[in-house]
């Protein structure tokens, strides 16, 4: 479960003053469904799952994730998380199975539990041909692969995805996609954010249009359908933001 | 604070750094080879030169000496000489370095010799050139044995004693123990280097563990464990301390070598060596004082490991990290070279100066003087200095514009 109120983060930037990244976004997402966030580059989607996996400080509100307060209790949080991202990389001079054993220390578990977990996702994954070698010279197929391990050694209740198949070739895009919502069928609460509008019809139970840090419309695909009066989920996109003319404005800034 | 966590994440960066060549060599490679590279290597083709020097015979011009037969004739039969005519002009020659020496014999020489007016022998050289000055002292010394002989001649022709006109003989004895002049001689030299290598071990895996892991990506990889960032610190620092740390001992270790085998073969074989330094005659380094220059040292690579990853932390990248790493050598350079000069001394101010104290501690602790008030003030502001510095590397890393700067 994951359950954003109010969240705001401002930073202070030296040539633009005060900014705000995100601003009183609030949300719940339920064990067993993937909320997407769709918005453009820059409106807010990193800052926003970034408050939620507690590598961020809000500047006000706060957010519950698998039952923890991000801001009294972010190791926990931390531990029940799987966060995968496109700037979260694998230490190339470990091999796979190094690097997945670390992340398992890392999160308290004990050796046989971490080799027990390794051998299922390996498994699972089709890991194991690759699992000595190191990550430096993977493709990047393998790489995601042992991203995807590493973000499910500790078998977390959350995943948090943002923008996970940003410069990937299709066929791991996919595979990125089925693992996603194996995810959710397994009962694992997820968000998912991105700016691809068919990965957003073709994943999400809910999607959240975020636009210059705010949350402007919330609701599952048939009910934004509704709402805006479109069945194109890109046309329902620059709708949501105040259309096209709103949309450049604030990707200029 | 979580040992487990911080024991994980030390491994996990030992591990990953022994499998990175830039610190594999600033850690182990510099700091084996360097000390016998320079020590051995460039001091034996030093001694080399030198030797060669020596035993070539020193081509000598002989000015006026047409009516000075025997001196032509003694010098032409001492093999340390070899004459050369006197063609073209000879201050050319030496500058040259055609020719190493000159001597100038005043007309008439040995006539006045035999009638005792005074004389003067010029000998032209040229300053500062190797071969033209021992060529220089060879004839210094073959015209000084000439005039004892001749005083001698003089004084037994009237009946007199030797000792007339050497009354006493003046010696110089040493003192000081051996290890005493080694760290005398030393002293300045083994805080310097360690100050540096200590530094410079330091260097690379810093970067390498923060900017380095900021420009791969798997520095937000890290702050999603659910470690706390404190732990990350400590488990990074630790590596960071072991690189400097096995620097600092790799380089006594090669330097001990470095002096065994010097003495070895200065001396000719290893008792041969032992006995001479035993005589004073080979200077020793008080193993005493190389263990204080460790634990006062242990400090201030906590200072260079703490500093270096909370700066390289700032920056986005290795090749950024490695700009504003890179001016620091000097701020550390300075001071370990002031400790060297004659004339700075350990006082209640210069104990407070950070690496300038440990340079001028280590220095007197080699040569064996223990100052335990200064000592105990230099190893204390060490470690308050040490300390604030990893607070504020541990503030760095829970800044999220300096973790996300972007």
């Amino acid at each position: 479960m994951i359950e954003a109120q109010h969240l705001t983060k401002t930073f202070h930037d030296k040539k633009r003053g005060l900014i705000t990244a995100v601003a009183d976004v609030s949300f719940t997402c339920r064990p067993g469904q993937i909320y997407g966030l769709l918005g453009a580059n820059g409106a807010g989607k990193t800052t926003t799952l970034r408050l939620l996996a507690t590598l961020l400080k809000p500047t006000s509100g706060t957010a519950r994730l698998a039952g923890f307060d991000t801001l009294a209790e972010p190791g926990r949080v931390r531990a029940n998380v799987g966060f995968l991202a496109a700037s979260t990389a694998l230490y190339g001079r470990l091999t796979a199975r190094e690097m997945i054993t670390y992340f398992g220390r890392l999160n308290g578990m004990a050796e046989d539990a971490i080799a027990a977990r390794l051998k299922q996702l390996a498994d699972e994954l089709d890991m194991h041909e690759f699992l000595d070698r190191r990550c430096e010279k993977f493709s990047t197929g393998m790489k995601q692969k042992t991203s995807i391990a590493r973000t499910l050694i500790h078998d977390p209740a959350v995943m948090i995805f943002d923008e996970p198949t940003l410069g990937l070739d299709v066929m791991t895009a996919r595979s990125i996609v089925k693992f996603v919502r194996d995810c959710r069928d397994r009962g694992r609460t997820v968000i998912y954010s991105t700016h691809v509008m068919s990965e957003v019809e073709k994943l999400c139970d809910i999607v959240g249009i975020i636009h210059n840090g705010r949350l402007v419309a919330e609701g599952s695909l048939p009910e934004l359908r509704q709402r805006f009066g479109q069945t194109d989920m890109e046309e329902i996109f620059v709708q949501a933001v105040g259309g096209e003319a709103e949309l450049i404005a604030a990707m200029k800034n | 604070m979580n040992w487990n966590s911080i024991v994980t994440i030390y491994l996990k960066e030992l591990k990953d750094s022994l499998r990175d060549r830039r610190t594999l060599i600033s850690m182990i490679v510099v700091p084996t080879l360097i000390i016998p590279v320079l020590s051995i290597g460039v001091g034996t083709i030093m001694s080399k030169v030198i030797q060669q020097a020596r035993q070539e015979a020193t081509s000598v011009i002989i000015l006026h000496g047409e009516d000075s037969p025997g001196v032509v004739a003694a010098l032409k039969a001492d093999k340390k000489f070899r004459l050369v005519a006197p063609e073209g002009d000879y201050k050319q020659l030496i500058s040259d370095k055609k020719v190493r020496v000159a001597v100038d014999l005043p007309p008439g020489f040995e006539a006045a010799l035999r009638d005792g007016r005074p004389q003067t022998v010029t000998i032209y050289h040229y300053e500062g050139e190797l071969k033209s000055g021992i060529g220089a002292g060879e004839l210094e010394r073959f015209f000084r044995a000439q005039r004892d002989r001749t005083v001698e001649a003089r004084l037994a022709q009237r009946g007199l004693p030797v000792d007339l006109v050497k009354p006493y003989e003046i010696k110089r004895q040493n003192v000081a123990p051996p290890e005493k002049v080694g760290g005398n001689a030393f002293g300045g030299f083994i805080p310097y280097i360690i100050i540096i290598l200590s530094f410079s071990g330091a260097m690379y895996p810093a970067i390498d563990l923060t900017a380095g892991e900021k420009e791969r990506g798997t520095m937000e990889t890290l702050l999603c464990s659910p470690v706390n960032r404190l732990n990350i610190v400590l488990g990074k620092f630790l590596m960071v301390l072991t690189a400097s740390l096995t620097t600092i001992l790799l380089t006594l270790a090669s330097m001990a070598v470095s002096a065994a085998v010097g003495i070895m073969s200065f001396s000719g074989g290893a008792a041969a060596g032992a006995k001479a330094a035993e005589a004073g005659t080979i200077p020793l380094i008080d193993p005493l004082g190389v263990f204080g220059v460790v634990v006062m040292t242990a400090p201030v690579a906590v200072l260079f490991a703490a500093l270096l990853l909370a700066v390289a932390l700032f920056a986005k990248s290795y090749k950024e990290a490695q700009s504003y790493v890179s001016p620091m050598i000097i701020v550390v350079i300075m001071p370990a070279v002031l400790g060297m000069l004659p004339g700075i001394e350990l006082t209640a101010k210069t104990a407070l100066v950070p690496i300038l104290s440990l340079s001028l501690v280590c220095k007197e602790m080699l040569s064996g003087v223990w100052h335990w008030p200064y000592i105990g003030l230099i190893f204390a502001s060490s470690v308050v200095y040490a300390s604030l510095a990893l607070g504020f590397c541990v503030r760095q890393f829970n800044r999220e514009d300096v973790m996300f700067r972007t």
